[in-house]
């Protein structure tokens, strides 16, 4: 068999370093998501106003054991008349490829400020729901929540 | 067309409060995921939902990707006069499907 010269060696050698160089980028494409920018969405969302604690009322399991599907209820206390209701709930995590995760908008024709969903979550994270009152304050709450098996993560 | 299902009560008192739930067969495909082969499955959800009484809107929602597959969604109503009740779901790739239901005020 005849001997492979230097030169033929280092164009395999390249051709090698070349495939294995291949998966590296396709694990760069996988981390291209932006970082999550919840504080930033909120500011948006919030302007200038003040986010005061309390009157909304965030209901999620603790300890979550399947990120896919976890129960989520929102419930602000407001008497929901013409003159004082509830004009949106928003829901946000901090860990989710995306902050947002549901923006529900209500008003005095609905029977109470209140609604439950089902939501995936990424990790194990914060979630904040956040009323938005006819007017113009808004009310929060943050919970902090466990995810044994988290979404987003399988392939196909 | 998607299979939905929803639960609103055939007959209501005046001014009573009763719970709506809507549930709609959609994948909420995320477009963070990607096939075996590693090329990115684009995303496929449903953007919004909207529920009208009697042609006035009570409530409408803006869905994200973090909203699970067959999206779920239950909420209060005022029962204010006999109607009908309609829901509209639209989303990526031209999704649209609207449902009804009649509502008796005894």
């Amino acid at each position: 068999m005849k001997r492979k010269s230097r030169r033929q060696f280092l164009a395999a050698a390249g051709g090698l370093a070349l495939a294995a160089a291949v998966p590296s980028t396709v694990t760069a494409q996988l981390n291209r998501t932006p970082p999550n920018n919840m504080p930033q969405v909120i500011a948006r969302l919030v302007g200038s106003a003040k986010v005061n604690q309390g009157r909304v009322k965030l209901g999620l399991p603790p300890l979550v054991e399947n990120g896919h599907l976890v129960p989520l209820t929102v419930s602000v206390e407001s008497p929901m008349t013409e003159a004082d209701y509830v004009k949106a709930i928003h829901v946000f995590t901090d860990k989710n490829p995306l902050p947002e995760v549901i923006s529900f908008y209500l008003g005095p024709r609905s029977g109470g400020a209140t609604f439950s969903t089902r939501v995936r979550l990424a990790d194990s994270e914060d979630v904040v729901a956040i009323a938005q009152m006819s007017d113009g304050s808004f009310w929060s709450e943050r919970v902090h929540v466990i995810v044994t098996t988290a979404a987003c993560l399988e392939e196909l | 067309m998607a299979v939905a299902r929803i639960n609103v009560p055939k007959t209501a008192q005046r001014g009573e409060i009763v719970e709506i739930r809507t549930l709609i067969s959609h994948v909420m495909e995320t477009g963070y995921r990607r096939d075996y082969l590693g090329k990115p499955l684009p995303r496929d959800i449903i953007t919004g939902f909207t529920c009208t009484y009697n042609g006035a809107e009570i409530c409408r929602a803006v869905f994200h990707p973090a909203i699970s597959a067959n999206p779920y969604l239950a909420f209060p109503l005022r029962v204010t006069d006999s109607g009908t009740v309609q829901f509209t779901w639209t989303g990526d790739n031209g999704f649209s499907q609207t449902e009804s239901a009649a509502i008796t005020v005894v």
